[in-house]
Parts: C-alpha cells; sequence; structure tokens
C-alpha cells in the first residue's frame, strides 16, 4: 500500500517506523524543515517538506495513487483540514488525529460528513486501554472492533463455571445476556459453534459482546475478573478525564489528585460524581490521608515520566492494588519494563497501534467488497464488517431463514451506531454494518455467507 | 480510618474518666453514702475497657483530619455513656435514656436536668454532676493531648474537632503546650472563684459544684432553687466569673504575656462586653417594677443575663415570668452565645461579627457591583474558607435546629417550651421558658424528645460537624 504521513512528530515517526517494516510505500511531509532533517536517513521512505494540506504537496507526494493518508501533526485543524483535501484529490483512505474533546463529542458528524476513515484521540484511546487494563484479569485475551464498541474476548473454560457438557444455547438461557459465543478451540481445532454445541471443560471459548454485557457475562458465570472497585489517580489531565468518565459509567469510585485549583474544579464540574483532590500527587501525606492502602488501584498520569515512575514505585510499597504507569518517552522503555511497578501505558504506541491495526484491515480488504477484516485466534479465524449498501439476497430476510455457510456465523449488526447481537427473527437492512466470523478464509462480499 | 489510634485514644479516655470518678468517690466516702458502690462499679467497668485498650501503642501513628473528628465524636458519645452508668447503679436515675440525657447535659455544659428534686439526691452524685460540667467545658481530648505523646499533627485535628469557634489558633507553637496552658488558666480561674466563694461564706461543698458549674459555663444546680438562695454576694461574684469564662482563653494568654492593650483590642471581646451591657440595661428598665429597687433589678437582670449569654444556665430568679420584651431578649441571647475558645456555648459571638460583616459586604455590593472587599477582624484578613464554613455551619444549624423542633412536635406541648427547648440544648444553656423555663425541668418529655435533645447537646457542644460526620456512609469506607 502507499501511504502518506503528515506530521513528523514523534507519533509520525513511530507509525513510519511500524509502517514501513510492513513493506508499505511512505511518504512522509512536514512543514518544518528541521523535522524533516531531522527524519533517522534508515527509514526508507520519500521525505517532503511542505504544507500537508496543500494541494499542490500532496500531489507532490502522489496523492492520486495512495491507498491510505495518516494527518498527525499538533494542530486538530490541520489534520481534518488535510485529510478533507487528500479525499478530494487522491479519494483515499484518510486517518485524522483529533484530540480537543469538544470535536471528539461531534466525532460521528465530522466523520461522516468529511468522509475520514478513522478519527483517533490519542487521549481517549489510552484511557480506553486503561480501563481495560482495570477490568479483566490477564486470563482473558481481548481484541477489539467496531471502533471499540464491540470487544471479543477468549478464555479457558475451566471446572469451577459447572460448564462441562452443557449446550450453548442452555448457557445463554442461564445467563441471560446478550452476548455471543463466536468460537470454540479444542486442541487444535477451531470450531464456530452453533447453539447444540456441547461445551467441554479446558476449551477455549472467544465471545462476543459490548463491553458492558461482557463484564456480566463473566459475573454470572462466575469467572472472578477482579474487576477494581475504586481507582486514585494522579494527575487530572485530559487522560484522566476520559478514564475518570469511563470507570464512572462502569461504578467505579474514581478519586483524582490534581495540583492545578481551576483545573480542579473544571474536573468537578465535568465529573460531578468523582472526589476532586487538589494537592500536589507527590505529597506523601496527602496520598496516605485520601486512602493510597486501601485503593485498588492506582494510575499515575502526571506530566513527567519520572514523577509518574516514582509514585508507582511508593504506591508498590503501600497497596496491594493493580498499578498503572503512564510514560510519554519512549526512549527507555526497555529499563522501565524491568522496574516491578505493574502495567506501564505509552500513549503514542497504543495510538500507532491502533493505526497500524487499521492499516492492515484496510490493507486485508483490497480488491473485496469487506469494509475490515481482522484475523483472530492466531489467524486461524477471521472477523470481517461488511457495510450493506445494496440490495441482495440476504437484505431482509430474517437470519433463521437463511442457508449460511458452515463454520460461519453473524457476530452483529450495527444499525445507526448501535450495536446488537441478532437472534433468528432480526434481519440485515439497507445501511447496517454486519461483522461475520469465519474459519472459512476468502470471502469477498456479503453474499458469500450464503451456502451457494 | 486509623482504628487502633482512635482506640488506643478512646481506651486512654476512659481510663482518665475512671480516674476522675475518684473525686466524687471521696465525697461519698465524707458524707458516708451508699452511692460510692455506684462509682467504684463503674471506675471498674471503665478501667476493665480502658487498660487493655492502652496497653500497647499502636505502631501506626498515621493520624488524619477525619480520624480526629470521629475520635472527638466517639470519645464524647463513650465518655457520656459511661459517666451516665453512676446514675443508674445509684438508682438516682432509673431509664437510662435520662441517665444518658443528664451526663451529655453535663459533659457538654448544657445544665439541663430531668431529676425533679435535686436535693435529696446523695452528695457524691451531685458533685459528679458538676464535676462532668468542669471536665467538659475546657474539652477532655484538649485534657488528654496534654498527657498523651502524639505527634504534633494528631493534636491539631483533635484540637480543631473539640475546641468551639469559627477557627482555632496556637498561642505557642507547640500544640500540647498550648493545650497545656490552656488548662492552666482554666485552672487557675476556677480556682481563684473558689476563694472568693468561699470567703462569701459558702460551704465548700456548695463552693465547689458551684465553680464547676461557673468554669464550665454548665449551670447544674445542687438546689431546687439554683442560685436563688445564695447572698448577693455570692450571686454578684458568679456573675462576674460566668462573664470572665465566657470569654475567649487568647485574650487571657495575651494578658499573662503582659500584652493586656492587645488583649482588650479585640473586637470579639468588645461585641461581646457590648451585647452583655445594652442586654443588662434594657432588661433592668423592664423589669425594674418587679424588683422595686432599680439596682435589685439591674443586679437580677446582669446575672441572668450572663447566665444565658454564657450558656452557664443558673438561675436567681424565674425569669420566665418577665416580661415579654425580656424573655424576648433572653432567648435571642442565648442563639449569641458566648466567645470563640471560651468554655461557652452558642453560635459564638465571632460567627456573628463574621456574619454581620458580610452582609455588610453584600449590601456594599449591591451599591457598587464591582467592587471588591475583604471582611477583616482584628486587623487581619479573614480567609475566605473560615467566612464560608461559618456560612455553612450557620445553614446547618438552622436546618438541625427546626428539624429537632419538628421531631419533638409528637409530645404536644407548646411551641415556646419546643423552641426554647431545642435553643437551650443545642446552644448548651439549660433552661428555656415556660415547661423548661428555670423553675421546671426537662422530665416532661418522652424517651425519643429526651433522645434527639440529647444529640442537640452534644451537636452544639461539638459545633455540629464532627457528629454529622459519623452519620456519613463514605466516613466509614476504606476508600
Amino acid at each position: 500500500m502507499k501511504i502518506i504521513i503528515v506530521g513528523c512528530g514523534k507519533v509520525g515517526l513511530t507509525l513510519a517506523e511500524r509502517l514501513g517494516s510492513e513493506q508499505h510505500d511512505l511518504v512522509l511531509i512536514d512543514s518544518s524543515l528541521k523535522k524533516i532533517q531531522e527524519i533517522p536517513d534508515d527509514l526508507d521512505a520519500i521525505k517532503l517538506w511542505g504544507n500537508g494540506a496543500s494541494i499542490s504537496t500532496l500531489l507532490e507526494g502522489g496523492i492520486k495513487d495512495t491507498d491510505l493518508l495518516i494527518a498527525v501533526t499538533e494542530s486538530d485543524e490541520l489534520n481534518l483540514l488535510c485529510c478533507v483535501i487528500a479525499k478530494k484529490a487522491g479519494d483515499c483512505n484518510t486517518i485524522a488525529r483529533v484530540r480537543n474533546p469538544i470535536y471528539n463529542n461531534e466525532i460521528d458528524f465530522i466523520k461522516e460528513r468529511l468522509g475520514i476513515s478513522m478519527i483517533i484521540n490519542p487521549e481517549l484511546t489510552a484511557a480506553v486501554e486503561i480501563s481495560r487494563l482495570l477490568r479483566f484479569p490477564s486470563a482473558i485475551n481481548i481484541d477489539t472492533f467496531s471502533k471499540g464498541r464491540v470487544e471479543l474476548l477468549r478464555f479457558r473454560l475451566s471446572s469451577e463455571f459447572a460448564l462441562d457438557g452443557i449446550s450453548i444455547s442452555s448457557l445463554l438461557e442461564k445467563v441471560k445476556c446478550d452476548i455471543l459465543v463466536c468460537a470454540v478451540e479444542r486442541g487444535e481445532t477451531i470450531s464456530i459453534p452453533d447453539g447444540d454445541f456441547i461445551l467441554q471443560d479446558n476449551d477455549y471459548i472467544t465471545i462476543l459482546g459490548s463491553p458492558r454485557n461482557a463484564s456480566e457475562f463473566f459475573r454470572k458465570i462466575g469467572f472472578e475478573t477482579h474487576q477494581v472497585h475504586n481507582a486514585m489517580i494522579v494527575g487530572g489531565g485530559t487522560i484522566a478525564y476520559y478514564l475518570a468518565k469511563i470507570l464512572i459509567a462502569m461504578k467505579i469510585k474514581v478519586r483524582i489528585v490534581e495540583q492545578n485549583v481551576e483545573r480542579c474544579e473544571q474536573l468537578s464540574e465535568l465529573l460531578p460524581s468523582a472526589t476532586i483532590i487538589n494537592g500536589d500527587g507527590t505529597n506523601r501525606d496527602l496520598l496516605m490521608e485520601e486512602g493510597l492502602p486501601c485503593t485498588e488501584s492506582f494510575i499515575t498520569l502526571t506530566n513527567l515520566d519520572e514523577e509518574n515512575i516514582l509514585l508507582s514505585l511508593f504506591a508498590k510499597e503501600h497497596t496491594k492494588g493493580k498499578l498503572i504507569t503512564k510514560v510519554t518517552k519512549i526512549s527507555f522503555d526497555h529499563i522501565i519494563e524491568k522496574l516491578d511497578i505493574g502495567s506501564v501505558i505509552y500513549p503514542k504506541y497504543i495510538m500507532a497501534d491502533y493505526i497500524v491495526s487499521y492499516a492492515r484491515a484496510m490493507q486485508n480488504t483490497i480488491g473485496c467488497n469487506v469494509e475490515t477484516l481482522y484475523h483472530i485466534l492466531d489467524n486461524q479465524a477471521e472477523a470481517l464488517e461488511f457495510s450493506i449498501r445494496e440490495e441482495s439476497p440476504v437484505v431482509n430476510v430474517p437470519l433463521m431463514e437463511m442457508h449460511l455457510k458452515k463454520n460461519l456465523l453473524i457476530g452483529g449488526i450495527t444499525r445507526h451506531g448501535k450495536f446488537s447481537i441478532p437472534r433468528g427473527h432480526d434481519t440485515i437492512q439497507i445501511g447496517d454494518t454486519v461483522i461475520v466470523v469465519t474459519t472459512r478464509k476468502g470471502l469477498h462480499d456479503i453474499r458469500d455467507i450464503l451456502e451457494k | 480510618m486509623n482504628y487502633s489510634m482512635i482506640a488506643y485514644i478512646i481506651g486512654w479516655l476512659l481510663n482518665i474518666e475512671a480516674a476522675f470518678m475518684i473525686l466524687p468517690c471521696i465525697t461519698g466516702l465524707i458524707y458516708r453514702e451508699s452511692s460510692v458502690k455506684a462509682f467504684l462499679i463503674t471506675m471498674g467497668v471503665c478501667l476493665l475497657i480502658g487498660l487493655p485498650l492502652t496497653r500497647k501503642k499502636p505502631e501506626n501513628k498515621t493520624f488524619f483530619t477525619r480520624d480526629g473528628f470521629i475520635t472527638v465524636a466517639l470519645c464524647w458519645i463513650i465518655m457520656s455513656i459511661m459517666g451516665g452508668l453512676p446514675f443508674l447503679f445509684s438508682g438516682v436515675i432509673t431509664n437510662p435514656v435520662d441517665a444518658l440525657f443528664e451526663t451529655v447535659s453535663g459533659f457538654t455544659t448544657t445544665g439541663a436536668s430531668i431529676l425533679t428534686e435535686v436535693e435529696t439526691v446523695p452528695k457524691s452524685i451531685l458533685f459528679w454532676r458538676s464535676f462532668t460540667h468542669w471536665i467538659g467545658g475546657m474539652g477532655v481530648i484538649v485534657f488528654l493531648l496534654t498527657l498523651l505523646p502524639m505527634s504534633g499533627g494528631s493534636h491539631m485535628s483533635l484540637m480543631k474537632a473539640e475546641s468551639p469557634g469559627p477557627s482555632v489558633s496556637r498561642l505557642v507553637p507547640k500544640v500540647k503546650s498550648t493545650a497545656k496552658i490552656l488548662y492552666l488558666i482554666y485552672l487557675g480561674m476556677s480556682i481563684v472563684e473558689l476563694i472568693l466563694l468561699l470567703a462569701g461564706g459558702m460551704p465548700l461543698f456548695d463552693s465547689l459544684t458551684t465553680m464547676f458549674g461557673t468554669a464550665g459555663t454548665g449551670g447544674f444546680g445542687i438546689k431546687n432553687d439554683s442560685m436563688a438562695g445564695y447572698s448577693t454576694y455570692l450571686q454578684v461574684v458568679v456573675t462576674v466569673f460566668m462573664i470572665l469564662f465566657g470569654v475567649n482563653f487568647n485574650v487571657y494568654f495575651l494578658i499573662l504575656m503582659k500584652k493586656p492593650l492587645q488583649a482588650l483590642k479585640s473586637t470579639e471581646l468588645r461585641a461581646y462586653l457590648g451585647i452583655i451591657g445594652a442586654a443588662i440595661l434594657i432588661i433592668a428598665f423592664n423589669i425594674t417594677h418587679l424588683f422595686g429597687s432599680f439596682f435589685t433589678a439591674l443586679q437580677q437582670s446582669a446575672f441572668q443575663v450572663a447566665s444565658i449569654i454564657t450558656t452557664t444556665g443558673y438561675a436567681t430568679t424565674d425569669f420566665n415570668l418577665w416580661p415579654e420584651c425580656s424573655r424576648t431578649i433572653l432567648v435571642m441571647l442565648m442563639f449569641v452565645g458566648a466567645c470563640a475558645g471560651s468554655t461557652g456555648g452558642g453560635i459564638k459571638v465571632s460567627r456573628f461579627v463574621i456574619l454581620l460583616k458580610t452582609v455588610n459586604k453584600e449590601l456594599k455590593q449591591y451599591l457598587h457591583p464591582k467592587s471588591i472587599k475583604k471582611i477583616k477582624m482584628d486587623g487581619k484578613m479573614v480567609e475566605h474558607e473560615v467566612v464560608r464554613s461559618t456560612n455553612v455551619f450557620i445553614i446547618s444549624y438552622l436546618l438541625i435546629f427546626s428539624f429537632s423542633i419538628l421531631a419533638l412536635s409528637p409530645d404536644e406541648l407548646d411551641l415556646i417550651t419546643n423552641f426554647t427547648a431545642v435553643a437551650a440544648t443545642f446552644n448548651n444553656i439549660g433552661p428555656g421558658l415556660e415547661l423548661v423555663g428555670p423553675s421546671s425541668n426537662f422530665s416532661g418529655f418522652s424517651d425519643w424528645s429526651t433522645l434527639v435533645l440529647t444529640f442537640d447537646m452534644l451537636a452544639g457542644r461539638l459545633e455540629i460537624f464532627p457528629l454529622l460526620l459519623l452519620f456519613r456512609k463514605d466516613t466509614w469506607q476504606k476508600f
């Protein structure tokens, strides 16, 4: 694929390195000559000095035959403008980094009307990652798609759940959760089960559902997910705001320590149910008074990496809770990994991960009618997202009346931005996005799901 | 929350309370009363709980503000329960609710009683009843502070929670020494009063109990007619000392430090004396026709005004029978209360000074909407935090006040009785008007109402917030 990256800051370079190693053709654009000159020589890419939103620069970069443009400059507006112009000039897919929370609330509108394929907010993605760490133990593997609305969770059935010999339909009846068992691994074989499939202990099963329903499912089958009940956050920046919002929605008590009084007042206005504490997060007594020894999770999100690491080391001595440390600079990651400070979050890595996986999914779909395609379960199965744009044999037919191929499952339908797990009576409508999980490879069109 | 530390302090409190009970024991022995047994049993109970709790010093010494508030609130409740046991064991009071009311009334220096016939009660019990005033006046926790080896931080949070008034100041850098100085001033003034009373020919037992009542601004009498039976000289001495104990103790410290001028410049002191002077004069004119001579009226008026504003609650006459104007002024004085940092209760003069200044500032804001005015007192700026917490205090005060009156209403007593009963207990005064007037007492209330009034007394003494904290869910949650 040919990819243009506008903005050669840390994220731009990280992306360039990762995408370059996956054999994509890269063009890097930045308006600062210094930054262009500082790009390491071993990066195999065209380096262009110019404004990424100018049509002449883009034409020079070869926008006409570009597949993907990624705009990651410092400015949200510039990123959006780059994407709009690139879309008009070259009809390529576009990804923009937009971090202003105000735009974030209007993200669907912006994406749809401006024709941008993906808008990524580094703070929000970091917050989502952190919340996931707080929600689930490492015994559960998580994949997300449909922009985080849907999660695939894979875990091993152990005897304590007492699910041995139970069929999937009776399991769902028992737990009454809106989730779908979409794959079962037994030994070497992977099967996409139907309702009569009998589960056994030591099967690895993968369920699909919204984050909320998934949590409920684990609770009901008796899988102790060790979801934390409270969280102490030091540093009240944007990540802290997004994180607190997610945690509060999951009924987790949040306490934020922030130094700046005005920011505290803002946060208290934005997050009425969180306890906002004005004080220096490195004040030992303050942390102890505010219940550090009793907290079940401690998240350091200040702007100083050193402070975050020291705080986590300090917290390690006083609490048994989960520790999460944010590190912005990535130069010393191998040293930090050696410290025993729980999970370390690199917001820039996370963002690069998201973009790279999008690029991969995009590449997978080249030449077929698939919106995105994810390889899941160690490449043994695929989850495909189809957009339904036109009339076809699958539209308006109840799912139970369709003759689907074997080892194939319709995992979810997103209609008007709302995700649901389809049942037998549901139908696919024009405008829906349909998720299909299958072990059969090579589906090119939604019609391919039907048995010929 | 540091429970082991809280338990440790409570343990010490019980030990000290047991030690305090030695005095009524001695009284009982002198008068050869059987009630000594009641005290011995109570001391045993206190030590049985207290000694194991204090045997080992807790290792975790961290003590935060909220621990301070909770400790103080719990200490006062436990201390009152224990202090009520002698009344029950000796059979003087049979109803446990009444016994609790009587002790809380003692420790909070209220002086409201449910005993109808005081003069038949054993002397040792009367002594203990009055002695609780003296203990509660300056605060037990502050007393504990002078004895317990603890870090400065925990001292301050305890002192903040127990000391009356909008803000607490240190006299000397060390909180422990501050507490010591306060207690020495308290003790010194008590002894001076005792000597003056004895000089006036009052018997030792009467002098001691009267002194306890005055010093703690409590007001338990040992006679059915309170102070009416004593000579004019004794009444004047008590009047003067009631007013003196209602003054902020910082003033005495300044005088001891040979800075009397600075002491007299205190806005609060001036306001306090001004209110007293004005009230005495108005009432004296208003009641002259009752007593015949203006001087008798002035002396009676002075005694009653001093007794009410300092929240003591002694009476030399039944002011319930006075003209409406005088009665109303007395009720108003109930709310004013004494100075901050004294042994008295009520809303406190300094809070009123701050509130009036806030009102003045607000009015000025209407005339000059963009003006900026800071509230100053004694030449220093009053911190915004203090102004805010004063306002919040008043709101909470009014809410509790009105809900208490509502809670008393099922007893079907008249509104003046209920209103003044709450005013007299919430402000730690003692007598109110009508059925709870100086010549009657609180025995007419149901158990439920007695409990409400007991709560009011504690809330009033601890200035509401420490007690309310006990009822918050997240106070007891770990995170």
